[in-house]
């Protein structure tokens, strides 16, 4: 900034001093040069403010949201499943009742495509702030709950905020998406394991994809209708799009009796 | 200019004032994460969220 110390007019107090290497004349400051000094000043904290926020919105949301996600999940009070291979069930599924309130939390999902130590809280809701900024995942208010007839429809960031669904472009048809379901209170615990059907690219006002039946609005959803249906931006960084991707049930389990295979399993 | 200026109200000898100009860096950037950049995410350029809603959604 040595342009900058011409500024200073205290100038003749320095002695001469003939062993000095020659000085280079000072030039004199114009109102002009000042105020362009200024704005190169204000420029660079621009650029740097601008660079902070990038920071700060593409990882310290994150930073901040997996240490909290992490702390719900732990609150949750999971306990450990067997590590044996329970049975299989595909009849009637126990379903607990949607939580009347917003941001309660009321289980976990993990998606082994995401990696082997996926595992995200869901919570009441899609408020931003209050659900998808700090639980992360959040559960579409009135659609259906995990294992009941309907789907069970599920909002998460692809950037920012720990970043739930930023892989979601990476399941593949059989995939499994499994979701677990505690109510500590009731000694409520089960497994549900979804096979993912199709995904889709739409505009963001196409609220059929979380419809009962996925795509059919209207249609009164049957006992072959428990679907799980996630959303998330499309394509990444803008608001443009939703990336949707359906799952339907394939089989649930009570949490006692074992651990779903597909969570040891590496997908192909 | 603004950062002349800082560096002449700063007191103290060259090592002090290094110093205290990091901690004031430090200090602007807490600032700025804790409640600037907060603020600008929710109320001026929201992040796209990832729902689908029949209100335009931002």
């Amino acid at each position: 900034m040595t342009a900058h110390d011409t500024v200073e007019t205290r100038g003749s107090s320095r002695p001469d001093d003939d062993s000095r290497p020659p000085r280079r004349p000072r030039r004199r400051q114009t109102v002009g040069g000042a105020l362009v000094a200024l704005l190169a000043e204000l420029l660079i904290i621009a650029g740097a403010g601008t660079g902070l926020y990038v920071a700060w919105t593409a990882w310290w949301t994150d930073v901040v949201a997996v240490n909290e996600q992490t702390k719900l999940v732990d609150d949750l009070g999971q306990r450990a499943a067997p590590k044996v291979e329970g049975s299989e069930h595909r009849g009637e599924a126990p379903v607990l009742a949607e939580p009347p309130d917003l941001t309660a939390v009321f289980g976990t999902m993990q998606i082994p495509r995401f990696g082997a130590d996926y595992l995200r809280p869901i919570g009441e809701g899609t408020d931003r702030e209050r659900v998808l900024n700090t639980i992360g995942l959040g559960h579409y208010q009135d659609t259906a709950m995990p294992g009941a007839e309907g789907n069970f429809a599920v909002a998460g960031h692809r950037v920012t905020y720990g970043k739930p669904l930023n892989q979601i472009a990476e399941l593949k048809t059989d995939d499994a998406i499994v979701v677990r379901v505690t109510d500590e209170a009731t000694d409520f615990d089960v497994w549900y394991v979804y096979k993912v059907t199709d995904s889709q690219i739409v505009t963001p006002d196409k609220i059929e994809t979380i419809a009962p039946v996925p795509n059919q609005p209207g249609v009164t959803p049957t006992a072959d209708d428990r679907w799980l249906t996630l959303t998330a931006c499309h394509p990444m960084w803008s608001a443009k799009e939703r990336y949707v991707t359906h799952a339907k049930l394939d089989y649930w389990m009570p949490a006692s009796e074992g651990t779903p295979k597909e969570l040891s399993e590496t997908p192909k | 200019m603004i950062f002349p200026f800082v560096w002449r109200v700063l007191p103290g000898p060259v090592a002090l004032k290094v110093l205290e100009l990091l901690v004031l860096l430090a200090v602007i950037v807490y600032a700025l994460f804790t409640w600037v950049f907060p603020w600008i995410a929710a109320d001026i350029l929201p992040p796209p969220d990832g729902t689908v809603d029949v209100s335009p959604s931002p």
